[in-house]
């Protein structure tokens, strides 16, 4: 018997595999096809204020091993999440599940952790800080440390439940970022977000994307990823949630290795909806194959 | 609960000019509604392709479609024997309208396919559609017999006028009379047009770029009067009345 078990700022999960924000939705679409109980948790999609359709589309494009998302934070807002979307999943779902929450302002980030802070349901708060900043000129807040420091600083002070910063791989210095959100007072770092990316149809001598650009996320961004959650895992003091092209337990254990403390698994869920649940069941495997006990005995050790 | 299966090919012949007939084997309990399409994983590619279910039987699934890119490529070079990793059953099909006898069905290049399944579906529940079918040029023209093979009187239309009568779609509308609803699958420009060109009810299928084609990443939404829909899980079919062109 080996041990999946890992435990992120003291909530005990039964695995590390945790499909990642915008790509389970709200677990509905996923419980027609197997009991979602069987997963580590999951980060429901991302959450704004207000309501949001989000970008014209199209919105998605095929890349090699990978694709480009522009869905644009399409969402119900944070009250239609806590009044409607929390009780439909507590039917389908009893376990906690991870909060992904978007924001155009410091203010409104404040707001929508304060309001989800106080659900039950909620196993830890993932802020997404790959939003632009309405009052910062559009740049994304994600890619200045000083935002970032003051994002995780003003919801550290409104919340109880841990905080993970999920952190935009657009940087320079991403090092530097993750930092900043332990210096906030992040319980922890959720990384990494989509890449930014682009594809033109040959036919049309056009971006395929409406928005031209996109979210550019798959097996083809993995090395990306695993680079970067190393880079970030051993220089900060608080547990990384390791994401970007995982679609293997291999991939699972890889990322861990690299100083994941849990995984998340995004594109991977749209192509094969079983993907989660397949990754899972090979885990104990692809462990005994490579000789390990506890899931624990390998975060970092690369 | 299981919506995704391996299926295999049975059958894989090219019916018009760069347009393929498959017949594949399997689970088809989930299939409900004409006009519902299918997910395929072609090797060597990350998204599933998108094609509408043209006609199903208690162990086979019918498709056709268009070699367009990479992926519909790499399908028209397929063998019986082949294994596809397909996810069946998606979107809301279309719906058989209470009261309408003498319906139009409407497809245009390979929205034509989906109509295959919709004008025998009505003929079962007891109306008597009339088909039109519309193609770029004569080399295009498929499945004109199976629709009349079903008892329909069939309409084809060409823009060169090299087969059929020459123009659009909504050329034959226009001389037709005595119909009560439409459906229709084809090109965004000629659902809008046929949209316009009757005062009738009806319903259509749109096409959108997806990410899953299940409902999980809100990549094919669409603004409706009755709401934001996902084209893949709402939709692809529309009523005519909610749709803001
Ligand atoms: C609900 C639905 C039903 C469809 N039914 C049929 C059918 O019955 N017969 C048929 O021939 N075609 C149909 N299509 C279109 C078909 O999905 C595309 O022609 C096909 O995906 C093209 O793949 P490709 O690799 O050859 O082209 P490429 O352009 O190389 O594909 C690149 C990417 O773009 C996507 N893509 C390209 N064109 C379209 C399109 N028009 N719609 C959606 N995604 C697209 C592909 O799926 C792929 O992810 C349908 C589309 C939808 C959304
Ligand atoms: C369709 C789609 C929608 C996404 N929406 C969100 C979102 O709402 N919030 C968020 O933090 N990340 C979002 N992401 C990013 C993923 O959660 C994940 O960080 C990224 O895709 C990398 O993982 P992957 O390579 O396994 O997909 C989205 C990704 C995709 C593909
Ligand atoms: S294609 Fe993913 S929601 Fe429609």
């Amino acid at each position: 018997m080996v041990n999946t078990k890992v435990t992120l700022s003291g909530w005990e999960l039964d695995n590390p595999v945790i499909p990642a924000s915008g790509t389970f939705n709200f677990g509905k679409e996923f419980a027609d096809f197997y009991d979602i109980n069987i997963l580590g948790t999951f980060s429901f999609k991302g959450t704004t204020k207000e309501p949001k359709f989000g970008n014209p589309t199209p919105r998605i494009a095929e890349t090699p091993m990978g694709m480009i998302n522009s869905v644009g934070l399409q969402n119900p807002g944070i009250h239609a999440v806590i009044e409607h979307e929390l009780p439909e999943l507590k039917k389908i779902f009893n376990k906690k599940v991870i909060a992904n929450i978007s924001g155009y302002s410091v203010e409104e980030y404040v707001y929508n952790c304060q309001l989800i802070d106080k659900e039950d349901q909620v196993g830890i708060i993932e802020v997404n800080v790959s939003c632009p900043n309405v009052h910062g000129g559009g740049m994304a807040f994600g890619t200045d440390p000083k935002n970032v420091y003051e994002v995780t600083k003003a919801v550290k002070a409104v919340t109880t439940k841990p905080v993970y910063i999920k952190l935009s791989p657009n940087v320079t210095d991403i090092v530097e970022i993750a930092k900043a959100a332990e210096a906030g007072g992040a319980d922890g770092i959720s990384m990494i977000n989509t890449l930014l990316g682009m594809r033109i149809d040959l036919k049309t001598k056009k971006p395929i994307i409406a928005n031209k650009m996109g979210g550019f996320s798959g097996p083809a961004i993995f090395p990306v990823a695993l680079r970067m959650v190393y880079q970030v895992s051993h220089a900060v003091n608080i547990p990384v949630i390791g994401m970007g092209g995982v679609s293997s337990a291999e991939d699972v254990i890889e990322m861990m290795m690299a100083g994941a403390t849990a995984v998340q698994v995004g594109a991977a869920n749209l192509v094969n909806p079983y993907a989660c649940k397949e990754i899972i069941e090979d885990l104990p495997r692809v462990m005994e194959k490579y000789g390990i006990k506890d899931l624990n005995d390998i975060i970092g050790i690369a | 609960m299981y919506k995704r299966d391996i299926y295999t090919v049975l059958e894989n012949k090219k019916i018009a000019k760069d347009v393929f007939l498959m017949v594949l084997e399997g689970d088809t309990q989930y299939i409900t509604a004409p006009g519902q399409f299918i997910n395929i994983l072609v090797e060597g590619f990350y998204l599933r392709r998108p094609i509408s279910i043209c006609d199903w039987d208690d162990k086979t699934i019918t498709i056709i479609y268009k070699v367009v890119g990479k992926g519909t490529e790499a399908m028209a070079e397929m063998t019986a024997g082949k294994k596809l990793d397909i996810l069946t059953g998606l979107g809301n099909g279309f719906t058989a309208q209470e009261g309408s006898t003498k319906p139009l069905v409407i497809g245009g290049g390979v929205g034509a396919p989906p109509m295959y399944g919709v004008a025998k579906h009505l003929i079962e529940k007891g109306a008597k559609p009339t088909v039109i079918l519309g193609f770029t040029s004569k080399d295009d023209v498929f499945y004109e017999e199976e629709f009349k093979a079903l008892g329909c009187d069939v309409y084809v239309t060409t823009n060169d006028g090299s087969y059929g009568t020459k123009g659009f779609v909504t050329d034959v509308i226009k001389t037709l009379e005595g119909y009560d609803y439409f459906y229709t699958c084809g090109p965004l420009p000629m659902l809008k047009a046929i949209a316009g060109a009757t005062e009738c009810s009806g319903q259509l299928s749109f096409e959108e770029r997806m990410g899953c084609g299940f409902g999980g990443c809100m990549g094919c939404s669409c603004k409706t009067l009755t709401g934001n829909k996902r084209i893949c899980t709402e939709g692809p079919v529309l009523v005519k009345e909610e749709i803001i062109w």
